[in-house]
């Protein structure tokens, strides 16, 4: 038997005196596509981050692929939530998807050809194939977000961790993510995602697991939508979301 | 005279040659992380260094590159915890560089202020041959681990976390790209000098991003500009009889405002034709009555 993709067992993370993460325990199995579904402050983005190995814990234990002192890394594709604040000197779509290929390849190599092509397919793999030599900036909110998903997809990885993937995306972008979503897990991939909301991505998800107050609440089926939200012509729309270009862009 | 005549000044044109190839070629990284600054903080720990090397009458460039190196290792790992008591650690480290630096100095056997002012401001006649062959060695090393590193140190410096859950080894290329800032501070400081060596990392930079779509193209774009600001500055020094290193920031600032001025216009002209061709689309609608009429 092949050990679990990702194994935490009763992981405490606090920063500061405050507890963030209580005695979570959680299996992720290959081939298993889990969301991880939260109120903002519920400590599910702590939760990801720490079996990224970017939080230490207090106490607890985090397995990734049966080691605990995992170092594997191209093994994992890592989709956070938006463009690093480092982003001063401009960068093409197709160096920011490359840099996804650098530590595989070795830091002391430059990109070979069969680096040039799989930064070719995890692009067309998102729907921006014609938009490789264009300013990241100069993308919408939902085109960046899909440059970092193909970013991760570059290296071919076997897990992807996605940190809110499809906050504050427009239709079209939300769309090809859950086709490239859907792919990847075709392919055999696992998938733990941390969201808001699942929308287009609902089909494709296996598990739901639902954080609160640094807790697991609730843990199975995508629970089905409540209140008003459950509504069929209900959009669910953020106003603090930047702006999409879609239907004003050039 | 022509400025070919002297070897002073052909040694002055390679080193602020090499310089200018150099320091944007490393300094992209500092701009990239929004630390455009940290080249300035380093040169004045560096003073420091000149003061000791004078005080044990040792060569001061060796002595600036080992205390520059420490210091800018220092504001590496202060940088790294990302708390805001970190930026009065950075103050702290700044200003007693430079302050150690002037005592030292005045301590040592060269006290007079001249010499002070040539490594504060840089000068066409102080790089000797040995000098310059450390200019130019020192210089091959940042910039070929500087080329030669690019895709690692390009996605380290564009998206931290990324980098370091991708598997790169951050903190080691966090930690290279401080001590090749130390480096770079110290092969420049004799040309144009302790204060103004960040300018040339950072201006030329700021040139080429305003015109390139990508990060290698800024890259190669910035280290033609810092050549061309460096070689012109040479020239320009001789002839009208100024700083060095003034000289060539001031170029490199002209520069940068030449071409904001060229991007600007650029734009203001495709606007213009941009809303001429869109005129027609958004003609004026008839009044209401018109339309009535019609009905």
């Amino acid at each position: 038997m092949t050990a679990p993709v990702v194994e935490v067992t009763k992981a405490v993370v606090g920063y500061d005196d405050r507890i963030v993460l209580r005695d979570v325990s959680l299996t992720v199995e290959r081939g298993d596509v889990v969301a991880i579904l939260g109120a903002n402050g519920s400590g599910k983005s702590t939760l990801v981050r720490s079996i990224l190995r970017l939080v230490p814990l207090s106490a607890g234990e985090i397995t990734l692929f049966g080691d605990r002192r995992f170092k594997s890394w191209e093994r994992v594709g890592y989709v956070p939530q938006r463009i690093g604040a480092g982003a001063g000197v401009p960068a093409t779509v197709a160096e920011v998807v490359g840099s996804g290929l650098v530590a595989r390849r070795g830091i002391f190599r430059l990109p070979r050809a069969a680096d040039r092509a799989a930064v070719a397919r995890a692009l067309a793999a998102v729907g921006l194939a014609d938009r490789a030599g264009d300013p990241v900036a100069s993308l919408s909110g939902g085109q960046q977000q899909r440059t970092l998903i193909a970013r991760a997809l570059a290296g071919q990885p076997e897990l992807l961790v996605l940190d809110e993937p499809t906050a504050g995306v427009d239709a079209a972008s939300q769309a090809a993510f859950a086709g490239a979503l859907g792919e990847f897990v075709a392919g055999g991939g696992t998938v733990l995602l941390v969201a808001h909301e699942l929308g287009p991505l609902k089909p494709v998800i296996s598990r739901c697991v639902v954080v609160h107050h640094g807790e697991i609440a609730h843990e199975g089926h995508v629970p089905a939508p409540a209140g008003h939200h459950a509504d069929p012509g209900h959009d669910h729309v953020h106003p603090h979301a930047p702006a999409e270009q879609g239907m004003w862009g050039a | 005279m022509s400025i070919f005549a002297n070897e002073f000044m052909i040694r002055a044109l390679i080193g602020a040659v090499v310089i200018g190839l150099t320091a944007p070629a490393l300094g992209i990284y500092l701009v990239q992380r929004r630390m455009s600054l940290i080249g300035d903080g380093v040169g004045h720990v560096a003073l420091t260094g000149v003061g000791v090397g004078l005080l044990l009458d040792r060569s001061p460039v060796l002595t600036a590159v080992i205390v520059s190196a420490i210091g800018a290792i220092a504001i590496e790992l202060i940088r790294e915890r990302g708390r805001t008591s970190g930026d009065v650690a950075l103050a702290l480290l700044f200003y007693g560089g430079i302050a150690g630096g002037v005592m030292l100095v005045g301590l040592s056997g060269s006290r007079s202020n001249a010499n002070l002012m040539t490594y504060l401001f840089g000068s066409l006649a102080t790089t000797s041959r040995s000098d310059l062959v450390l200019i130019i060695v020192l210089g091959a090393v940042v910039l070929g681990l500087a080329l030669g590193l690019r895709p690692a140190l390009f996605a380290a410096s564009h998206d931290e976390e990324y980098a370091r859950v991708s598997g790169l080894p951050v903190r080691a290329l966090n930690l290279l790209v401080a001590v090749l800032t130390a480096v770079t501070v110290t092969i420049s400081m004799r040309a144009v000098g302790l204060l103004l060596v960040s300018a040339l990392m950072v201006v030329p930079v700021a040139t080429a991003q305003q015109v390139a779509r990508g990060f290698v193209a800024t890259m190669g774009l910035a280290m033609v500009l810092g050549v061309a600001a460096a070689g012109s500055g040479v020239w320009l020094a001789w002839e009208i009889d100024t700083a060095l290193g003034a000289t060539i920031v001031v170029l490199a600032i002209a520069g940068f405002l030449l071409v904001a001025l060229g991007v600007a216009a650029v734009r203001a002209v495709r606007k213009r034709a941009a809303l001429r061709a869109a005129r027609p689309v958004a003609a004026e609608p008839e009044p209401h009555e018109v339309v009535l009429d019609r009905g």
